[in-house]
C-alpha cells in the first residue's frame, strides 16, 4: 500500500529525513518509535503532504502511484489520514459542520453526490458513541478549548468518519489518560481490517499494548535503524535507545 | 466649477426652496459656513491621512436628483431582510418611497426626517436632539447644511420595537453621478429598545457618493443595536458619519460589515454621558481589487464605571487598502473605565495594505484599557490540517477566513442578519460553503 524508498526531506537546507525505507501492506500495523527530534513527526507530515517540507530525494508510492507532488487534500482523497499530534483550533466551525464538509469534499473528489443529511447524522452519532463522545461536544467549535484528551479523541472520531486506507497516528496517546487511551485504542481496533493499514508513531509502549503492531521501527537521526517484532517495543521501553545507537554504529 | 463651489453656490437656492423659516435654519446656515471654511478633507488632515477623496470628488455629481424615480419591489427584494417582518424606511435617489416602505406611528415613530423637520408635533424632539451630538467637521457640516430627508425613529419610554427597522437608500443610476446626503435621527427614550439595519445600494454602475449622518441618542437604560451592511457596487462611495450619545445604563452596539463599494469611510463616534454605559463597536471588512475601507472610531469615556468593547477584523486581497484608526479617550472623571480594543487583519495578497493605528488617551488613573493589533497571513498549520482532511485549499482558506471573522458575528442578535452576513462572507470569499455556518 505504502512504499517509501530512500526518502530524503527537510526544511530549506536542513535534511531531517535522511534515507527512509518503509513498506506498509494492507492489513498491517506498523509502529514507529524513536527519541525526540529523530524525525517521526516530519515523516508523518511528509507522507500527508505538508508543503513546508521539501522532498529532495527518493519516492513515496501509495498504491503504486507516486504521490510526492500531490496536495494534502489529494492525498486525503486517495485514502491517507493523519491524526495530528497538535490538532489546530478552528473557532466558529463546529465539529459536526467540519466533518460534514470533509466527508462531502472527499465524496466530491470521487465524483459522488453529497451524503444525504440523515445518513450523515446517523453516522456521526454512531461514531461519536463508539468513542464515548458527548453529544454537546459535536456542536462545539473545532478543537477550541478542548482538553488534550478531547482533541485526540476528536482526531480518532474524524478517522472513523473518513475511514481511510492508511491511518497515521502521530502521538495519539500523548495527553490521554488510561481510560481515554483504551477507548481510543478500542475504536482504532474496530476500524482495522485486512484492507487498511495503520502507522502508529509513539514514544511509549503503552499504546502498543492496545494497538498491537506487526512491526516496530526505530527512527534515529532521520533513518530507520532497526526493525523488529512487537517485542522490540518492550525492549525499548526497558533499555532506552542508547543500545540501538551503539548497534547502529557497529553496523 | 469644483464640487465644493457647486455645493456652496447651490445652498442659497436650496434653503430658499425647502423652507427658510424652518427651525433648523440657523443650524444649516452655520453648517454651510463650516463646510465652506474647511472644504473637503484632504490627506493633509491628520484624520484623513490614509484616505484620499480625490478620485471620488472629480465626478460631476448631481445634487438635486429628479423626484419621480421608482423601482419595482422584485428588482430590489434581495436587498431587504425579507425573511422576517420589519419596518422599512426606503429612499430612492434620496426621495422617500412609500410603496416600498412600511412606517408606523403606532406607539413608536418610525417615519421621515422631512416630516420631523417641518411638522410642529416633532418640534420639541428636533430642538432637543437634532445636530446635538454631530460634530462640525467638514463632511458632517456638509450633510447638516443640506439635511432634509432620512429616517426619523423615536421610541418612547419603556417601549420595545417588536420588529427590526430597515433603513435602505437605493440609487437608481438615472443620474450619471449622484450625491446623496441622508440624515437619520434615532432617539431611544428611557428603557426603550430598538434594532436597526442600514444599507445603501446602487442599482447600476453609475457613480454615487453618499455622505450620510446618523445621530443616535440612547437615553437611560435604553438599548440600540445597529447593523450597517455595506456591500455596494464598486462605483459607490460611502462616507458614514455616526454619532452616538449614551446616557446612564444604556447599551449601544454598532456592527459594520464592509464588503463592497469603491471607498468607504466610517466615522463612528461614541460619547458616554452617564455611568454604567456599555458601548460595542464591531466590524468585519473583506475587500479586494482597489477597494478602500477606513474605520475611524472614537469612544469618549466621560463618566465613571463604563465599558467599551471594540473588535474589528479585516481581510484584504488584491490591491485593497484598509485603515483602522481607533481612538479611545478616558477623561479624568472616568474612573473604573473598562475599554477594550482589538483590530486583527489578514493580508491575502502582497499588494494589499492595512494601516492600523490605535490611539489611547487616558487621563484617569484607575482604568482598565487594553488594545491589540495584528497583521498577518492565514495560519499555514491550520491550512494543512484542513487540507489533510480532504478539504481543498481554496475551501480551507475560506473556512479559516470565516473562522477568523466569526467571533464578530457572535454578538449579532438578529439570526436572519447573521445568516445574511454569513452568506455575504461566503460569496465574498468566492466559495460555496457546504453547510449553514
Amino acid at each position: 500500500m505504502l512504499q517509501i524508498k530512500n526518502l530524503h526531506a527537510g526544511v530549506e537546507e536542513t535534511d531531517i529525513l535522511k534515507g527512509i525505507n518503509l513498506e506498509v501492506k494492507a492489513g498491517e500495523v506498523h509502529a514507529i518509535m524513536g527519541p525526540n527530534g529523530s524525525g517521526k513527526s516530519t515523516l508523518a507530515s511528509v507522507i500527508a503532504g505538508k508543503e513546508e517540507f521539501d522532498v529532495t530525494e527518493g519516492s513515496i508510492l501509495f498504491e503504486a502511484e507516486d504521490i510526492a507532488e500531490l496536495a494534502p487534500e489529494e492525498r486525503a482523497h486517495k485514502g491517507i489520514f493523519l491524526s495530528f499530534q497538535y490538532p489546530v483550533e478552528i473557532p466558529g466551525v463546529s465539529v459536526t459542520n467540519f466533518i460534514k464538509t470533509a466527508i462531502n469534499e472527499n465524496r466530491k473528489a470521487k465524483g459522488l453526490e453529497d451524503m444525504p443529511a440523515n445518513e450523515m447524522l446517523k453516522m456521526i452519532r454512531e461514531k461519536a458513541e463508539m468513542f464515548e463522545m458527548d453529544r454537546k461536544f459535536l456542536s462545539r467549535s473545532l478543537n477550541e478549548g478542548f482538553s488534550g484528551g478531547e482533541k485526540k479523541r476528536n482526531e480518532i472520531f474524524q478517522l472513523a468518519m473518513l475511514d481511510p486506507k492508511l491511518a497515521i497516528l502521530d502521538e495519539t496517546d500523548s495527553g490521554l489518560d488510561i481510560d481515554a487511551l483504551r477507548v481510543v485504542a478500542n475504536g482504532v481496533n474496530k476500524l482495522k481490517s485486512d484492507k487498511n493499514a495503520i502507522v502508529v508513531i509513539t514514544h511509549y509502549q503503552r499504546l502498543l499494548d492496545h494497538i498491537v503492531p506487526d512491526f516496530v521501527h526505530v527512527l534515529m537521526d532521520g533513518k530507520i535503524v532497526k526493525t523488529g517484532p512487537k517485542e522490540l517495543a518492550y525492549e525499548l521501553e526497558e533499555r532506552g535507545y542508547d543500545w540501538i545507537k551503539e548497534e547502529a554504529k557497529a553496523v | 466649477m469644483s464640487l465644493k463651489d457647486k455645493l456652496v453656490s447651490s445652498y442659497l437656492a436650496f434653503e430658499d426652496y425647502i423652507d427658510a423659516d424652518s427651525h433648523i435654519h440657523d443650524i444649516r446656515n452655520s453648517a454651510i459656513k463650516s463646510f465652506e471654511e474647511a472644504g473637503f478633507p484632504t490627506k493633509k488632515d491628520e484624520a484623513w491621512k490614509y484616505t484620499s477623496l480625490n478620485s471620488v470628488l472629480k465626478e460631476d455629481y448631481c445634487i438635486f436628483p429628479k423626484k419621480d424615480n421608482t423601482i419595482e419591489f422584485k428588482e430590489v427584494k434581495k436587498y431587504f431582510l425579507h425573511e422576517i417582518d420589519t419596518y422599512k424606511v426606503v429612499f430612492i435617489d434620496g426621495v422617500y418611497n412609500s410603496f416600498l416602505s412600511e412606517t408606523t406611528h403606532d406607539k413608536v415613530d418610525v417615519c421621515l426626517m422631512s416630516s420631523a423637520l417641518t411638522k410642529p408635533k416633532y418640534k420639541a424632539v428636533i430642538e432637543n436632539y437634532f445636530n446635538k451630538v454631530a460634530k462640525s467637521d467638514s463632511m458632517t457640516s456638509l450633510n447638516t447644511a443640506f439635511a432634509k430627508e432620512g429616517a426619523y425613529i423615536c421610541i418612547p419610554k419603556h417601549r420595545e420595537v417588536e420588529k427590526p427597522i430597515e433603513i435602505i437608500n437605493f440609487a437608481t443610476g438615472n443620474e450619471a453621478a449622484l450625491l446623496l446626503q441622508p440624515r437619520n435621527l434615532i432617539v431611544a427614550e428611557e428603557n426603550a429598545h430598538v434594532q436597526i439595519i442600514e444599507r445603501h445600494q446602487s442599482l447600476t454602475e453609475n457613480a454615487v457618493l453618499t455622505n450620510v449622518v446618523t445621530e443616535i441618542f440612547a437615553e437611560k437604560n435604553s438599548s440600540v443595536d445597529y447593523y450597517k451592511v455595506q456591500n455596494d457596487n464598486k462605483t459607490a462611495t460611502l462616507i458614514d458619519n455616526t454619532f452616538i450619545s449614551q446616557k446612564q445604563g444604556s447599551n449601544v452596539s454598532v456592527h459594520t460589515f464592509s464588503f463592497g463599494g469603491k471607498l468607504i469611510r466610517n466615522n463612528l463616534n461614541f460619547y458616554q454621558k452617564g455611568e454604567r454605559i456599555n458601548s460595542t463597536l464591531k466590524g468585519i471588512t473583506i475587500i479586494e481589487d482597489k477597494q478602500h475601507v477606513d474605520h475611524s472610531t472614537l469612544v469618549n469615556h466621560i463618566e465613571p464605571n463604563c465599558e467599551s468593547h471594540q473588535d474589528y477584523k479585516g481581510i484584504f486581497a488584491g490591491n485593497s487598502t484598509g485603515v483602522f484608526n481607533g481612538r479611545i479617550i478616558v477623561e479624568k472623571e472616568a474612573q473604573k473605565t473598562d475599554a477594550f480594543q482589538q483590530n486583527n487583519n489578514i493580508l491575502i495578497d502582497d499588494k494589499a495594505t492595512i494601516n492600523s493605528k490605535p490611539q489611547l488617551e487616558i487621563f484617569a488613573d484607575d482604568v482598565k484599557c487594553s488594545h491589540g493589533c495584528t497583521i498577518g497571513q492565514l495560519d499555514e498549520d491550520a491550512l494543512f490540517y484542513l487540507q489533510s482532511r480532504g478539504i481543498a485549499k481554496k475551501e480551507a482558506q475560506a473556512l479559516l477566513m470565516y473562522a477568523f471573522a466569526s467571533n464578530v458575528l457572535e454578538s449579532v442578535k438578529i439570526p436572519e442578519v447573521k445568516a445574511r452576513i454569513t452568506k455575504l462572507i461566503a460569496n465574498k470569499i468566492g466559495v460555496k460553503l457546504g453547510f449553514n455556518l
